[in-house]
């Protein structure tokens, strides 16, 4: 099995303070789901946050539900609110 | 996300044409079926008992002579909604639609009855006695936010603050977007300009008030009726409510007298239901506009400081703004929204943005269009004309020296991919309008727009009826003309003509779930599911063929709406159309159709550009606007003459808040203007014929390149109108709506100065 890098993710204000004031955190992980389930495992105070709804946008492409998503090698990850339209 | 999205650049032959609308003449006929158009035998008139107080302790509420006049058959209260019953993440839903303790604001429900008309209904809600003790309220975005304002929620603790205050207050969450340093960046600055801008509480308006029929059999099963931009979704919350399982309750849609995000909230459904349950017998009811307006969400009135900083040679150095938005008595997400997008036009070095959600004893926030945007861009684009003034530079060059473009940091966090707010800009300053000499007495503003678009999950059935006519089935709800742009995509996917594709929305019993129409989504995410159940269909009318032909399904092309067999050894076969197929489905293997469930991720974000020709009675303060056009781009344009209906009705709705619609409350906290003659919407003798341009830069998340195009049009007006009303007196107008006694309070301010 290929050994995943890790990778900087990027966060909203809003979860910086789950994870000690800290603008990005390192993790690694291939696809959103893997990111969300690795997270949560690391940092068990974004679990709440998750659970609400966590949007991830991958290059600037936002996927809001799609968490089987690759995250490509090169790709910035940021983690955005989950927000709702009109 | 869709099986094949990637963007391919092709011809097409049905989409980009303009066929006539398939629901068009059953709705200018009056035949269309709306949500208060449904009936039952037996059904009971629904009506609801709200409160008169801003603010009110609920002690008792006395039924018992309601109870006891014939022809009632049900009253209820919050007791009868059973706390074991109720999901605990829909309890805030349940107690906006019937109180529980409190009373929150003026129109909140807080009793409803179903008797066998009107008339017996409303004098068992007269015989209805409520013991309130008045509390003190608080209405105003600002007052709320006050050390000593009264206390909405004794159990609201600052949300997204570091450490959780101690002590409780009305502002609910906190939330922080931005890069850079604005503090060194305002200090590199040569002029700085700080102001305070306000927006009144505006409703979406939509013509068709909120109605709903329930029907709850004694078995626990239920079927209802409503107006909504989303079934499956009520189903779920009016489910989750009354602690049924969703399966049991089967929701139709009725067709959609306009929703703009109104519609994605329940405000009466799970009452009705209660009602039914109670009573054994369907239930009927329908809002007045009064309730409309007192108690279905408007928008968030909001309070927006911002402060921006700039070189001599026109550089933004700094952008701050903290946006307080009001979200009722229950904590929205709607500052956070204006947050986000509030700089989302521009690259800057230094950013930043903080939202406050404030609690205020107004109705339940709703989205409203492309919800918070307009409200930040109206703060934001009046100030970028205002530096623009101040640097000597044209509004229009110093937005595109700023401009966002591929490999920007937006506001908000991410990096830009591939966006069109540049485009946008540049065909505003070629366009006609742009270039046009301004009439005496006219004025000129502009302003760009930002949202974000979603897709989620969507499923869908494409049926090869035997005649060869094809029937796409799809769960998201059809608002602003889905089921037209989805029978183009399927006779373009198929390769028949439009007229023999009939397109309908499923009832919730009849698909897996589908997300509701919002965040400019139905066309986008509708199409994409469509799309692959039409390809699913070809396949399967590809083995048909196959099995005509006894050859391999391998060497059967689709094309043009007939399988054609390829290759050396059977290329003098004639082909067989989609009729032929059809016809003889019976011997091949049945029914054929195509289904899709997917969940459309990547819609890709969206701008607009506006420009507003305006004329002002200096006397009597009225707006009157002389030319409006609207630049967006749509990634593809599946039916144009929709595209175009969605900007021109996104800017009517935003000149309307920007001029005149706002809700005016009382000294005593009841809502003073709950009805269209004093809460003004614009009509047609209001506006000119709105001009768009399209433009058509492809979405490559999607195989014909769409993008939503629902919402952005509401963003930039009132920011334009407000820029062109400013210039056109010479005062920077710094509140919406700009109403003629506002116009005329900012003259004077002006002139006493």
């Amino acid at each position: 099995m290929t050994k995943v890098a890790s990778r900087v993710i990027h966060l909203w204000g809003g979860l910086r303070p789950a994870v000690n004031g800290a603008e990005s955190v390192e993790v690694c992980a291939s696809t959103i789901r893997e990111l969300m389930r690795v997270l949560a495992k690391q940092y068990p105070a974004l679990q709440p946050f998750i659970e609400e709804g966590i949007a991830v946008s991958v290059d600037g492409t936002i996927y809001r539900d799609d968490w089987s998503q690759k995250l490509p090698d090169d790709a910035e990850v940021y983690l955005l609110p989950r927000i709702e339209g009109g | 996300m869709g099986k094949d999205t990637a963007f391919k650049e092709r011809e097409f032959s049905a989409v980009g044409t303009r066929p006539l609308r398939p629901d068009g003449i059953d709705k200018v006929t009056g035949r269309a079926r709306y949500g208060a158009d449904f009936n039952m035998p037996g059904q009971l008139h629904g009506c609801i008992l709200r409160s008169p107080h801003a603010h009110a302790s609920i002690k008792n509420i006395d039924t018992s002579k309601a109870e006891k006049l014939k022809g009632v058959k049900a009253v209820v209260t919050r007791k009868d909604f059973k706390a074991k019953d109720v999901d605990p993440s829909l309890l805030t839903v349940l107690d906006n639609c019937m109180a529980g303790k409190t009373a929150f604001y003026d129109g909140h429900a807080v009793a409803a009855v179903a008797a066998i008309d009107a008339r017996t209904a409303k004098k068992a809600l007269q015989l209805i006695k409520v013991e309130y003790k008045v509390l003190k309220h608080v209405t105003d975005v600002d007052e709320a936010v006050k050390p000593k304002a009264p206390l909405i929620n004794k159990k609201c603790f600052t949300k997204g603050v570091d450490p959780v205050p101690a002590k409780a207050s009305n502002i609910a969450a906190v939330s922080e977007f931005g890069h850079g340093d604005v503090e060194q960046g305002f200090s590199e600055a040569d002029i700085i300009i700080e102001r305070n801008y306000k927006t009144g509480q505006a409703h979406q308006g939509y013509i068709e008030p909120h109605a709903c029929v329930a029907s709850y059999s004694p078995d626990g099963s239920a079927d209802m009726w409503v107006c909504t931009q989303g079934h499956f979704d009520f189903r779920a919350q009016c489910a989750g409510i009354l602690g049924m399982d969703a399966s049991k309750l089967r929701v139709t849609s009725s067709e959609i007298g306009g929703g703009f995000g109104g519609k994605t909230h329940l405000w009466i459904e799970p009452v009705t239901l209660a009602l039914s349950r109670k009573a054994n017998r369907p239930v009927k009811l329908v809002m007045t506009r009064d309730e409309v307006f007192r108690a279905s969400g408007p928008a968030s009135a909001t309070s927006i400081d911002i402060k921006m900083g700039v070189t001599k040679d026109g550089t933004i150095t700094a952008a701050h703004a903290e946006l307080r938005y009001a979200s009722g008595a229950y904590e929205g997400g709607w500052a956070k929204l204006g947050a986000m997008t509030a700089f989302a036009c521009y690259d800057l070095k230094n950013v930043k943005t903080i939202g406050y959600e404030v609690l205020v004893n107004r109705p339940k926030t709703a989205a409203y269009r492309a919800p918070s945007a307009p409200m930040a861009a109206f703060a934001v684009e009046s100030m970028m004309d205002e530096l623009a003034e101040q640097v000597g530079i044209k509004p229009i060059d110093f937005r595109l020296k700023h401009v966002a473009k591929e490999g920007t940091r937006s506001s908000y966090g991410p990096v830009y991919g591939p966006i069109g707010i540049g485009p946008t800009l540049e065909a505003a300053k070629n366009h006609p309008h742009m270039k046009a000499k301004l009439k005496a007495n006219q004025s000129r503003g502009m302003a760009c727009g930002f949202w974000f678009n979603f897709g989620g999950q969507s499923c869908s059935d494409l049926n090869i009826e035997p005649d060869g006519s094809a029937t796409i089935t799809v769960g998201t709800i059809d608002v602003g003309g889905a089921r037209a742009s989805l029978a183009l995509v399927v006779a373009e996917e198929l390769g028949i003509p439009y007229q023999q594709v009939k397109a309908v929305i499923a009832d919730t019993g009849s698909l897996g779930h589908n997300d509701m129409t919002h965040g400019s989504r139905g066309t986008f995410a509708s199409s994409l599911s469509a799309i692959d159940s039409c390809r699913q269909a070809i396949q399967e009318l590809c083995k048909r063929a196959a099995i005509l032909w006894d050859i391999d399904p391998e060497d059967i092309a689709w094309e043009k709406g007939e399988a054609h067999a390829i290759g050396k050894s059977k290329g003098n076969l004639p082909p067989l159309s989609l009729v032929n197929l059809a016809q003889s489905a019976e011997k091949t293997g049945g029914p054929i159709s195509g289904h899709s469930q997917i969940v459309a991720d990547g819609a890709g974000v969206s701008f607009a550009t506006h420009i507003c020709d305006v004329e002002v009675d200096q006397e009597t303060g009225q707006t009157k606007i002389a030319r409006y056009t609207v630049i967006q781009d749509a990634g593809k344009a599946v039916h144009p003459t929709y595209v175009e209906g969605q900007f021109q009705g996104g800017a009517a709705q935003g000149i309307g808040w920007a001029l005149n619609e706002e809700y005016i409350y009382g000294e005593d906290g009841r809502l003073q203007n709950p009805g269209f003659l004093d809460y003004r919407i614009p009509v047609c003798s209001d506006l000119p014929m709105i001009d768009t341009q399209i433009l058509e830069i492809p979405n490559p998340n999607h195989p014909y390149g769409v993008r939503g195009v629902g919402e952005t049009s509401i963003v930039p007006p009132l920011a334009a109108v407000g820029n062109a009303v400013s210039a056109a007196i010479g005062v920077r107008m710094t509140q919406v709506p700009m109403s003629p006694p506002r116009i005329l309070a900012a003259l004077d301010a002006a002139e006493s100065q």
